[in-house]
């Protein structure tokens, strides 16, 4: 029965982490940034979904269309957001180092954490009824708010979205050719600047996504996007920095590692995710999706 | 910066804070302090620098060392200054040798994020841990001085010295172990390592040894902060540590060991003054002060100095 149990909840920490970490990879894949923001828009996304959707209901409008609020709210706030960010500040940075970007981020992410304060205050908001509107379901005698099966239907719509984009759209294709080399391609007339600045706004709009549909299930506060990044880092780093099946693979091992934690020892639930971070890295020093990179002599 | 006037300028430093300290208000001396055992850990931050590596996780020995520091006061009652930062560096020293065998192998962003995983490891260790008081930590012993104990109007000045004294001693030795055929390796090796290599010399071995070094420089400077505020938790492994550490480093840039400790006391001064006119974006503050160091002073701080004399 506690393998039901165990196997439910890998299915949807897993999911959650897959939404919450795909973003950086994307934007790793195309820029080569490690991007620290991500968990700014993390947090953005949930304040401006909590926000919106909590004024949506109070007014009285019809409850189901609060799902539409949430992503809606997501979408804005990164449309807003990222391109003043990209176009703003970051593509002065690209000449520089990768570790050197990183900082950048990084002193944005402290920047953007006041800002949310600024704005939103430093009091929790709550908006539980997207949550509890949508009842319960029994698997195995185990309750499970339906709301979870949202959260692993948007995963599966976002790894289906962006496989289909790279893949199947001459968008997606022009995409891999940046990724493979931007100067060349800039030199066969693809317009590098705004392929950057799009996929940034797309990796940031998912992290918002995961922000505005986590919302629901928890206090927005202060500092939501710290913990963020790290747990997102872990999931990304494992599966290989940049790789997309990479992303799920390694949301899928650290989900299913933490569910098998908190059921059987719970005391190691923290720390086995970066135990296994470093085992893989230790085994597989660029992560378990990567290709091998060319020296330089 | 030659090694005299590192020693001339550390001393003079040192004089000047052994005169002025009896006259200024403790909370000086505790920030004063606390930005010298944060400049331990960024002095070793610094070494990796030169050889052009980054650590998202030096958080891990200096919180290694606090709670080997102040351990050694929980478990069996010692509280003597210089035990407690000698078991803060030994211990850091230990996990660093230890850790390096691995560590040394690896470059560019990837070290930088397997430091993270391992810092994150022993925060998560921290946090469940009831013995060592999880999330909450514990306090630290009152510190003594040899059998000395101070009242608590003097054991702030005490400390001050102390701290003084082993961040002298610290930036003169790495001022001398920069000066060795391994110091001069690491800027080549942020270079061109394999050219390194070709040269005969072995890569692996110089970041294991900087990567021990800078792990007993972090883990005196945890002992250090450990010992000063008075009490250690988990949050001292955290990432955003980390976070600070590298920060401080880029504000202080590498031009000269003396840099990590300007840097520490820039840092801490930023962040008491805006925390004190702004409580609520303190944060945004220092994320300027960051961005406009890396677009502005892209070698810290420091190179306002040498740049003016080199003028």
């Amino acid at each position: 029965m506690q393998l039901v149990a165990v196997l439910m909840d890998g299915i949807i920490y897993s999911s959650w982490l897959f939404l919450a970490a795909v973003g950086l990879t994307l934007i790793y894949g195309v820029m080569k940034i490690v991007n620290v923001t991500h968990g700014s828009f993390y947090a953005l996304g949930a304040y401006a979904a909590a926000s919106l959707a909590g004024a949506w209901i109070a007014k009285g409008y019809p409850p189901m269309l609060s799902y539409a609020v949430l992503v809606g709210a997501a979408l804005l706030v990164t449309v807003v957001a990222a391109p003043l960010l990209e176009r703003g500040l970051l593509r002065f940075m690209y000449a520089k180092d990768e570790v050197v970007i990183m900082l950048a981020t990084y002193a944005l992410f402290l920047v953007l954490e006041d800002v949310i304060k600024l704005i939103w205050g430093v009091d929790p908001y709550f908006i539980a009824e997207p949550y509890g509107m949508m009842g319960s379901f029994e698997v195995g005698g185990l309750t499970y708010p339906t709301y979870n099966l949202v959260i692993v239907g948007a995963a599966l719509a976002a790894a289906a979205g962006i496989a289909w984009v790279l893949q199947k759209t001459r968008v997606g294709r022009l995409l891999i050719t940046v990724i493979h080399d931007p100067e060349v391609s800039r030199a066969m007339g693809v317009n590098v600047d705004r392929f950057f600045l799009v996929t940034f706004t797309c990796g940031s709009a998912l992290a918002a996504l995961a922000g505005a549909l986590t919302a629901p299930t928890v206090s927005v506060v202060p500092g939501l996007g710290v913990d963020i990044i790290v747990l997102s880092f872990a999931v990304v780093v494992i599966g290989g920095l940049g790789s997309l099946p990479g992303a799920a693979l390694g949301a899928v091992i650290v989900g299913t590692v933490r569910s098998v934690s908190v059921h059987y020892a719970p005391q190691f639930e923290l720390f086995i995710i970066y135990a296994v971070m470093a085992a893989v890295l230790a085994f597989r020093p660029r992560g378990l999706f990567s290709a091998p990179e060319a020296r330089k002599i | 910066m030659s090694g005299g006037r590192v020693g001339l300028v550390a001393g003079i430093a040192c004089a000047a804070a052994v005169v002025a300290g009896p006259f200024l208000p403790p909370w000086a001396l505790f920030l004063v302090t606390i930005a010298l055992g944060k400049g331990l850990v960024v002095l070793g931050l610094m070494l990796f620098l030169r050889a052009g590596l980054v650590s998202f996780g030096q958080a891990l020995f200096y919180c290694l060392g606090a709670y080997a520091g102040g351990g050694i006061g929980r478990f069996f009652g010692i509280s003597d200054i210089f035990l407690v930062l000698a078991a803060g560096g030994l211990v850091g020293g230990l996990v660093g040798w230890l850790l390096g065998f691995l560590l040394a192998r690896y470059r560019a962003i990837f070290f930088g994020l397997l430091s993270l995983a391992m810092s994150m490891i022993l925060y998560g260790v921290l946090v469940k841990n009831e013995a060592l008081g999880s999330t909450d930590g514990f306090n630290v012993l009152h510190s003594t001085f040899l059998g000395w104990r101070p009242s608590n109007e003097w054991v702030r000045y005490a400390t001050l010295l102390v701290a003084l004294g082993t961040c002298a001693a610290a930036a003169l030795l790495v001022e001398r172990l920069l000066r060795t055929p391994l110091g001069r390796l690491l800027p080549a090796l942020k270079d061109n390592e394999i050219r390194v290599e070709y040269m005969g010399a072995s890569a692996r071995r110089a970041i294991h040894v900087i990567y021990v070094v800078a792990a007993v420089l972090a883990g005196i400077g945890g002992a250090l902060v450990g010992a000063t505020v008075g009490h250690i938790d988990p949050e001292m492994a955290f990432w955003t540590m980390s976070g600070e550490f590298i920060f401080i480093a880029i504000l202080a840039g590498t031009g000269s060991v003396l840099a990590p400790f300007l840097g520490a006391i820039v840092f801490g001064a930023i962040h008491t003054v805006a925390f004190d006119l702004s409580p609520n974006t303190w944060q945004m503050s220092l994320g300027i002060a960051l961005l406009l160091v890396i677009v502005f002073l892209p070698e810290g701080v420091w190179s306002l100095f040498t740049r003016r004399r080199g003028a």
